[in-house]
């Protein structure tokens, strides 16, 4: 809870709701007939409408990305870090959109919204959303706030992949691109973790095949312990070894299973926290989306190749101990961009905090974001001074 | 923008893809892409000039060239420009080859070893020169493949790698007389155009 909002904080925000009542086609070969999308702005938009940068947000992100929503508030916004007056992404200079992503259970259409069509709650009828459908939606979003064009749209980790779909998808519709954490496709890893993060959704008697909130209950086992096996894998060997060793709860060995190490602690704490906040099948609809993305599929394999139609300047950003999205997959995209003789530049930053590490204010990265938003090219260069 | 850049850049013709392996703060490539509308990509390994060229809007990788360049395709770009920087990396002559395969052309320049200071530090005095162009002590110096301008000529005929031409110049810049009679005695610079 702040006591004063501090000065470089967006301050105090309200979500507003975009309805759409045109219909719209899924990957999947549904349709969504109507559909609303919960969003945050910070910041003026200019007269011309050209400095909106739109914020695309990761597996358990959602609208709310800075300031606070009231002064009880105990957290600002997941990304408040670099999301304020004078901060990275600079709400004097930029007026930020941030929204929750179809499926989502934070105010956005999602399985716990109710289903025009039955009266009742989506639950597991709600049908799969796909990255592509996704930036779909967020054009929509664009058409009505006015904007043509984003003077930037950002995103790590899955918000990356969306960011990579605008520039493929909607080359004209953005300036700049700045991919952080992210990958052109998961690795083979990634699926399988995701998929035992759905099956300890599947798996737990609550569950009722996605319609718990009929049955008047919540898989609240499984969705925790899906959020603690993705919890482990956002960290890096070196910065759970840090933060907890071996450090234990009592002076000695309980010989029980009971907390007997504080990270089992901490994991349990964070899948509980968790399953509180989020929707099950949300998490499920997340997890299938960053499976399913893979925009090379379509040419074989050649990233490159569907790179082509894209005209932004590209900024990537990775993390030297996220395994998860590791380095050389932001490089495979570097080198797709090189190939296809795009504008792009390239930080792989120091860091022992994993895949996490997108979430925090590590100054090499917010001076690279920055400096990348606020560049100037072409700029004049001084005549050389004629020595010869 | 430094001396050795300047006649870089008059070799260098407008329009060509252009790799500088380690750009430094961007002045090359800011000067190409601005004056010769060079498409053009800086690898660089210090966080402070990759954030420079960013700021610039000059196209900049964080790369440590030491782990090879491998990632670019043969023959991607037209011209591979390393200036200054040679003598610092592990194997020279590999990654010589590397450049070769990667562009159609490559222009080096290095501190010339065989410059008459460096010969009386060494000669005379008998300890590593120190100079304000390789202000470095021998136990710190990122130089650890020093050369000379013949040096590089002899590697370049051992190789096969056809010298398009090459300049030699003092610190200034001046290419006086007796620099392009002696280049490996008098220039401080070597610049080297080379292709397969």
């Amino acid at each position: 809870m702040p006591d004063t909002i501090p000065a470089d904080s967006v301050g105090i925000v309200s979500p507003q709701i975009a309805k759409f009542d045109a219909p719209l086609a899924l990957s999947c070969g549904k349709e969504l007939m109507q559909y609303q999308l919960i969003y945050e702005t910070y910041g003026t938009l200019n007269a011309n409408h050209s400095n909106a940068i739109l914020i695309c947000h990761a597996l358990s992100g959602d609208h709310h990305a800075a300031g606070y929503h009231n002064m009880e508030d105990s957290k600002p916004g997941w990304w408040d870090s670099a999301i304020g007056p004078g901060k990275a992404i600079d709400t004097n200079t930029f007026f930020v959109v941030s929204l929750n992503n179809l499926g989502g259970c934070c105010g956005t259409t999602g399985p716990t919204s109710i289903n025009p069509a039955t009266q009742t709650v989506w639950g597991a009828d709600f049908p799969m959303v796909t990255v592509e459908d996704w930036v779909e939606s967020q054009t929509r979003l664009a058409d009505q706030l006015s904007i043509q064009c984003f003077a930037a749209i950002i995103g790590g980790s899955l918000g990356g992949m969306q960011v990579l779909q605008w520039s493929i998808a909607h080359p004209k519709r953005l300036k700049s691109a700045v991919i952080i954490a992210a990958a052109p496709k998961i690795s083979t890893q990634n699926i399988a973790f995701n998929e035992v993060a759905r099956q300890s959704i599947r798996r737990d008697p609550n569950f009722h095949e996605g319609n718990y909130t009929a049955a008047k209950a919540i898989p609240a086992d499984g969705l925790g312990l899906a959020r603690m096996l993705g919890h482990i894998t956002y960290l890096s060997t070196d910065s759970l070894g840090t933060k907890f060793g071996r450090k234990m709860r009592h002076d000695q060995y309980q010989y029980n299973y009971d907390v007997e190490f504080e990270v089992e602690s901490y994991l349990r704490y964070q899948g509980e926290a968790f399953s509180h906040r989020f929707d099950a099948n949300t998490y499920m609809l997340m997890t299938k989306a960053l499976d399913y993305f893979d925009p090379a599929a379509r040419t074989g394999g050649d990233l490159a190749k569907v790179l082509e139609p894209a005209t932004c300047d590209f900024l990537l950003v990775s993390f030297t101990t996220d395994w998860r999205f590791s380095p050389a997959r932001s490089e495979e995209i570097v080198d797709a961009l090189i190939k296809a003789g795009k504008h792009v530049s390239y930080a792989k930053i120091e860091t022992s905090q994993g895949h996490d590490a997108f979430l925090f204010p590590l100054p090499r990265y917010m001076n690279a974001l920055r400096s990348f938003l606020t560049r100037t090219k072409k700029k004049p260069v001084k005549e050389p001074n004629n020595a010869r | 923008m430094r001396a050795d850049l300047e006649i870089i850049n008059d070799w260098i013709q407008p329009n060509s893809r252009v790799l500088d392996l380690g750009c430094g703060k961007g002045e090359l490539l800011q000067h190409l892409i601005g004056n010769k509308n060079v498409h053009g990509y800086g690898l660089e390994i210090d966080p402070a000039n990759i954030n420079l060229c960013i700021e610039n809007g000059i196209p900049v990788l964080d790369h440590d060239i030491d782990k090879g360049i491998n990632n670019f395709e043969d023959l991607s770009f037209d011209v591979v420009v390393m200036t200054h920087a040679l003598q610092q990396f592990r194997r020279p002559d590999l990654l010589l080859d590397e450049m070769l395969r990667v562009g159609k052309e490559c222009i080096i320049t290095f501190p010339n070893f065989g410059h008459w200071r460096n010969r009386l530090h060494l000669g005379l005095k008998g300890y590593m020169p120190v100079s304000e162009f390789l202000p470095y002590n021998w136990y710190d110096t990122p130089n650890i493949h020093f050369c000379t301008f013949k040096d590089f000529e002899i590697l370049c005929r051992e190789k096969g790698i056809n010298i398009i031409r090459s300049a030699a110049v003092d610190g200034n810049l001046r290419d006086h007389w007796w620099i392009k009679a002696m280049p490996n005695l008098f220039s401080e610079t070597a610049i080297f155009h080379v292709s397969r």
